[in-house]
């Protein structure tokens, strides 16, 4: 890896429209550009493809300046359903962290870089499994570290009502604590 | 009790026009929010992708300040609108993209020639015509300048970043107001859907400039709406504010009254020029990267310029004599600037990649007889910095 791939970290999620792919995108680069002084651009999919089909959001946060704004290369796909998978499971680099919900992506080839978490089952635990989004960003900041987790938690705060900010917060721990206990194992 | 109904109860918080602090926000947002920190009070628009994003804005956020937000039917009208509006003293505002633009032309020409002054952002995607509506493109620079009929001036700034959208918005207000004409902000799709931290400072820091009106108050002597000052822009006087008024496309005199000499519109043409021209190095900005001692120089605008600024940097590590010369203010184009790069001697060539067949190519090649290399993509994707690399490695 080059000095400058070392300061910068490419992010690809994936899924379809309604997973919150978008949201989680905006997350994790506002957290990264606002609450950890790092820079981050967040990008995403745009047009038909995002109504129904594969759609993603690129997040890429560096120490240094962020000069070109999409993934070329990712450090991390984080998938949320298998035709996401398969659609951008070749943008990840050779070694790159894999991390995917395993109630909806199959056919995972065995890696060791390859982390599966039912997401959506804890998310319904928790008492709503559109939270499975960010249990799933819990998962990535506790086991990459990309922000810090007070970074991502005040993202959070500063991002979804009031209403379901609770919610939110329990998924995200769910997901950082379990990325934890995986590494502590 | 349900939380909604407790929200209820609170009392509305005072809207703001100035979002103070810092945002994580899209190019699209910025420029909306510069629009309103710059103290805009009238948008007439046709939403169109991928510009949607600042009427969206803008029809939630203006209202409440007080301010009209118009959706028109089309684009000739959006146009007219906001033309009408700042007539009337308005901070006027539009939004589009290139076959919304086009359709602009006819009146932009109106409003250079009336002398009204008026923003329009035009959010590029790959053209011509439909084109890839939800693509990138940056083939609007040269219908920018030159879209209307006739000789006139006009000022065009290139943002590449949510940052730049929101400080050139402002700008483009300030500058509107200062000469009497119709400022674009040429956007293009990745820097208007990308977001990015972007900081809005406090109110009383935003210099907000305004147009100058008579010296005198109505009824006192007769006002000369288009009787220029020293520095070639006349002072206006909004329909109902008591002065009369008259405007009109066809060539006037200093009443604004139709005046059809050969004379008169040789003399008229050439102030809408010249007030541009003569005032182009307080009106262009461009940045630099190490031009200094560049052999080659990478001219570029716009999201090409961040790829370009990638580009410029990997190699000057890899000890290659290079600089960047980013535009952005596209018009005035910073052709000072340029002829005193070629005129100290150090620079071997140009390199000027964009996302068009090769329009801001010719404007270099028009000073010099140094070699212009290009680097094109017609549109729908971002040129990628390893193949600017790659040239400028060449």
């Amino acid at each position: 890896m080059s000095k400058a791939a070392a300061r910068t970290i490419q992010v690809r999620f994936g899924g379809v429209g309604g997973q919150g792919i978008v949201l989680c995108g905006r997350l994790l680069g506002k957290a990264a550009a606002l609450f950890d002084g790092k820079d981050a651009v967040c990008t995403q999919s745009y047009g038909p493809e995002a109504r129904g089909g594969a759609s993603r959001s690129d997040v890429v946060v560096s120490e240094g300046r962020v000069d070109y704004p999409f993934v070329t290369e990712a450090d991390v796909l984080v998938a949320f359903f298998q035709e996401a998978y398969v659609k951008f499971r070749s943008a990840l680099r050779p070694g790159g962290l894999l991390i995917y919900d395993t109630a909806l992506v199959h056919s995972v080839p065995d890696e060791a870089n390859a982390f599966g978490l039912p997401a959506t089952a804890i998310a319904e635990e928790l008492g709503n499994r559109l939270a499975a989004n960010i249990v799933m960003l819990g998962f990535l900041v506790g086991k990459t570290g990309v922000i810090s987790r007070e970074a991502a938690e005040e993202a959070i705060r500063a991002t979804v009502k009031p209403r379901i900010l609770d919610l939110n917060l329990r998924a995200f721990d769910a997901g950082y604590s379990r990325a934890q206990a995986e590494a502590a194992a | 009790m349900p939380d909604n109904a407790a929200a209820a109860r609170v009392p509305a918080k005072k809207p703001s026009r100035v979002l103070t602090g810092t945002h994580f926000m899209v190019g699209d947002h910025a420029c909306a929010e510069g629009a309103l920190a710059a103290g805009m009070d009238f948008f007439g628009g046709y939403p169109i992708t991928p510009s949607t994003e600042i009427a969206e804005l803008i029809a939630r956020r203006l209202p409440p300040l007080g301010g009209r937000f118009v959706q028109m039917e089309d684009e000739l009208a959006s146009i007219a609108a906001i033309i009408g509006a700042s007539a009337a003293g308005a901070r006027s505002f539009t939004a589009t993209s290139g076959p919304g633009f086009s359709l602009m032309m006819e009146n932009i020409g109106l409003a250079a020639m009336m002398e009204v002054p008026c923003v329009i952002a035009d959010v590029q995607r790959a053209s011509p015509s439909t084109g890839l509506p939800t693509m990138v493109g940056q083939s609007d620079i040269l219908q920018a300048r030159w879209g209307s009929h006739g000789d006139y001036g006009v000022i065009a700034y290139c943002p590449d970043s949510p940052q730049e959208c929101f400080d050139l918005t402002v700008r483009a207000f300030n500058d509107a107001d200062k000469y009497r004409v119709p400022v674009f902000i040429l956007l293009d799709e990745v820097v208007g859907h990308m977001a990015e931290r972007v900081v809005i400072p406090p109110a009383e820091e935003i210099p907000i400039v305004r147009r100058k009106g008579p010296n005198f108050p109505p009824g006192e002597r007769r006002f000369l709406g288009y009787a220029p000052d020293d520095d070639m822009v006349p002072p206006m006087a909004h329909a109902g504010d008591g002065y009369k008024v008259h405007m009109t496309g066809l060539t006037h005199d200093e009443k604004g009254y139709p005046a059809l000499t050969p004379e008169i519109h040789d003399k008229l043409v050439n102030r809408l020029v010249d007030k541009i021209r003569l005032h182009a190095s307080e009106i262009e900005m461009h940045e630099e990267i190490a031009l200094d001692d560049a052999e080659t120089v990478v001219v570029s605008f716009g999201c090409t310029a961040r790829s370009a600024r990638h580009a410029v940097n990997e190699a000057r590590a890899e000890g290659i004599s290079c600089g960047l010369l980013r535009l952005i203010t596209v018009w005035p184009f910073p052709e000072r600037r340029i002829r005193e790069l070629i005129e100290r001697g150090k620079v071997k060539r140009f390199i000027v990649p964009e996302i068009n067949l090769g329009q801001l190519r010719r404007e270099i090649e028009r000073l010099t007889q140094l070699p212009v290399l290009r680097l094109n993509h017609a549109g729908g994707a971002m040129l990628k910095p390893d193949a600017i690399l790659e040239l400028i490695r060449s």
